[in-house]
């Protein structure tokens, strides 16, 4: 029973980074068509940013962090300008092609600049967990899990109260009405790609500190993340978020009742099984954002 | 002319153990050929059917460890104290069944994924492959996990009251590789200028029309599937039985990288496009050798997949066909209509 405890306890600060990387994958896919393998290394990214910002500039952990995110947004900008803008209307299998080029430039920039062995950041939480009853929680996964409520918060007001978020919505139902009804489709995909990667890079800023950071942690990030949209279903950030915390579940429970080995297997099983029986999502009425 | 050169090419590959000695050279000419054969499997999907499949890695490896396995034996107890154990056989049994045993997860994973198209397609092989991985990383007792298999023994055939061959040194699995880079490009063109072949290039230009005259599409993909995954677990066979030990990392996302950037580079839907790309991309590391790390080769390697899509989206082969065939046409087709496509 402890054991059922702490995995749920594991499960909510996982799955609360997970539906981080899922909704901003979420909104790229759904509004841009593109299928962005790049994902992974944006979620690296960020903690690189925050190394290089927390550690190596010595500044405060927390401005860091902000840092780190709003880095992750103009370097979004900047790919999607670079290497997307000029691919408007090229098929998807197209810009996949590129966004895998970009992952691999990224990855062994990454590789080249940093090193391969992998890096830790202190913060300034206190060594010792907290104790509940017979389950302990260190404080600073406490605070990811916080900080990722609060972004999910901050997106979901983003796409569904601001002028912004409406003319994604809008982009995402119907891009030519959009545009007829005066709404710039080129700077909402430049937006909708910062958001993204901004998210992205707020998931690996706060779990670098948690793990360690290293070139090859965003190879299963993408791919996890696509997992965390197919099972929430395209485009649904409610989904997205539920989504994200389901497959921390899985992971959880794999890794402690079957075999820790296969804890990375929980997610494309769940792909691979939810695609054949529910190619629409667990949550999906119909395709739309919000 | 154009009919003879493919026998020209054919004449001058096989002629290059003969005047290159240089080891390290024989050895890449070996691996890109075998990256080529892989290549060439999945542009029978991806070039014929254009169905992206990023999970090709898998049929690779699969074929790589049945065949290793085969010809090492195993001593595996399965779920229930099931014990099974297998003597080694001879290699080229193992060649045979890691085909085929490829072929059948072929049949399996595109009877299952077909059901899917476009981004989701994609995403169910990458999901496969990441899978069978993780299998391969984990099940200790049968792949030794990331120790590796180790001592595979080189490829032999045995031929009844004559003897046998075997193929330790570079020169012969130069021609082994050749062999079945030939074997391999003749049953791909059989294929592809079949009835067979038809569909699938009907249904890869119009999937609805193509359904609507008859074409039974879930089984010519499959069919297609069973071909493409066949081959590429022989690849995978050649590269075992070739380097003598296998580890988790041949299922490795890089590897499908390259065979699709083999494909695209080359032009994919041409029987010359993987060749062509795969010979760039199978000696870019060889020439970046001498001034680059790995890194900045990968660094590359990935600005020039991203330059390729850009330039040549068509792939080399096509540019070069149409250079020669049509030097003089003043109207140029195919601009005209992209731009109508771009309209909004």
């Amino acid at each position: 029973m402890t054991e059922l405890l702490q995995h749920i306890v594991n499960t909510l600060i996982l799955g609360s980074t997970y539906a981080l990387l899922g909704i901003g994958l979420t909104l790229i896919f759904g509004i841009m068509r593109v299928v962005n393998f790049a994902h992974g290394e944006l979620y690296s990214f960020g903690a690189y940013a925050l190394y290089f910002v927390g550690v190596m500039l010595g500044l405060n952990f927390f401005l860091a962090l902000i840092v780190a995110v709003v880095l992750g947004c103009f370097a979004g900008a900047l790919i999607e300008v670079v290497l997307l803008r000029p691919m408007r209307g090229a098929d998807i299998d197209t810009t996949m092609l590129v966004m895998i080029g970009a992952m691999i430039v990224m990855q062994n920039g990454e590789q080249f600049v940093w090193g391969g062995v992998a890096k830790s950041v202190s913060t300034p939480f206190p060594e010792l967990p907290l104790v509940i009853g017979s389950i302990s929680v260190s404080w600073l996964r406490l605070f990811v899990f916080c900080a990722a409520l609060a972004l999910i918060g901050v997106s979901y007001l983003l796409i569904n109260r601001t002028k912004l978020g409406k003319a994604m919505r809008a982009t995402f139902q119907d891009r030519d009405a959009a545009s007829l009804m005066g709404v710039n489709i080129q700077f909402i995909y430049m937006a909708t790609f910062a958001i993204g990667s901004s998210l992205a890079a707020a998931a690996g800023a706060l779990l670098g500190p948690v793990y360690v950071i290293s070139p090859q942690m965003g190879n299963l990030a993408s791919l996890k993340a696509f997992a965390i949209v197919i099972l929430g279903g395209l485009g649904s950030i409610g989904g997205a978020t539920i989504g994200g915390f389901l497959l921390a579940l899985a992971e959880e429970l794999g890794a402690g009742y079957v075999s820790s080995g296969y804890r990375d297997a929980m997610g494309f099983l769940i792909i691979i099984v939810v695609l054949l029986f529910k190619p629409t999502g667990l949550f999906a009425r119909a395709e739309r954002i919000g | 002319m154009k009919r003879l050169v493919p026998y020209i090419a054919l004449a001058a590959f096989a002629s290059v153990p003969l005047w290159l000695h240089d080891p390290y050279l024989l050895n890449a000419f070996i691996t890109t050929g075998i990256l080529i054969v892989a290549a060439m499997s999945l542009n029978l999907l991806l070039g014929y059917t254009g169905q992206l499949s990023l999970g090709h890695v898998a049929f690779f490896g699969i074929g790589a460890y049945t065949s290793a396995l085969v010809s090492l034996g195993f001593d595996v107890e399965l779920i229930g104290g099931i014990r099974v154990v297998h003597e080694p056989w001879p290699v080229w049994t193992g060649f045979v069944i890691g085909t085929l045993v490829a072929a059948l997860c072929g049949y399996a994973v595109g009877k299952l994924s077909f059901k899917v198209r476009g981004a989701y397609f994609v995403i169910v092989t990458i999901s496969f492959a990441e899978v069978v991985r993780l299998v391969a990383l984990n099940w200790v007792e049968l792949t030794q996990g990331p120790l590796a298999l180790t001592s595979i023994p080189p490829m032999t055939l045995g031929f009844p009251g004559v003897g046998y061959l075997d193929f330790y040194s570079k020169q012969s699995n130069y021609y082994l590789v050749l062999a079945v880079l030939v074997v391999s490009y003749i049953v791909i063109q059989r294929l592809v200028y079949s009835r067979v072949g038809r569909a699938m290039i009907a249904l890869k230009e119009n999937e609805s029309l193509a359904v609507s005259v008859g074409i039974d599409v879930t089984r010519y993909l499959v069919l297609a599937a069973i071909f493409s995954a066949g081959i590429a677990g022989a690849a995978g066979s050649l590269y075992a039985h070739y380097l003598k030990i296998i580890d988790p990392d041949v299922f490795a996302f890089l590897y499908t990288v390259t065979m699709v950037i083999m494909v695209i580079s080359g032009g994919k839907g041409t029987l010359a496009g993987p060749i062509v790309g795969g010979l760039i991309f199978g000696f870019i590391p060889v020439a970046a050798r001498s001034f680059a790390t790995p890194e900045i080769q990968w660094i590359l390697y990935g600005l020039l997949m991203i330059i390729i899509v850009f330039v040549l989206p068509k792939g080399i082969v096509p540019a070069v066909e149409k250079w020669f065939s049509a030097p003089n046409t003043s109207v140029d087709p195919e601009p005209l209509q992209a731009k109508m496509h771009d309209t909004p």
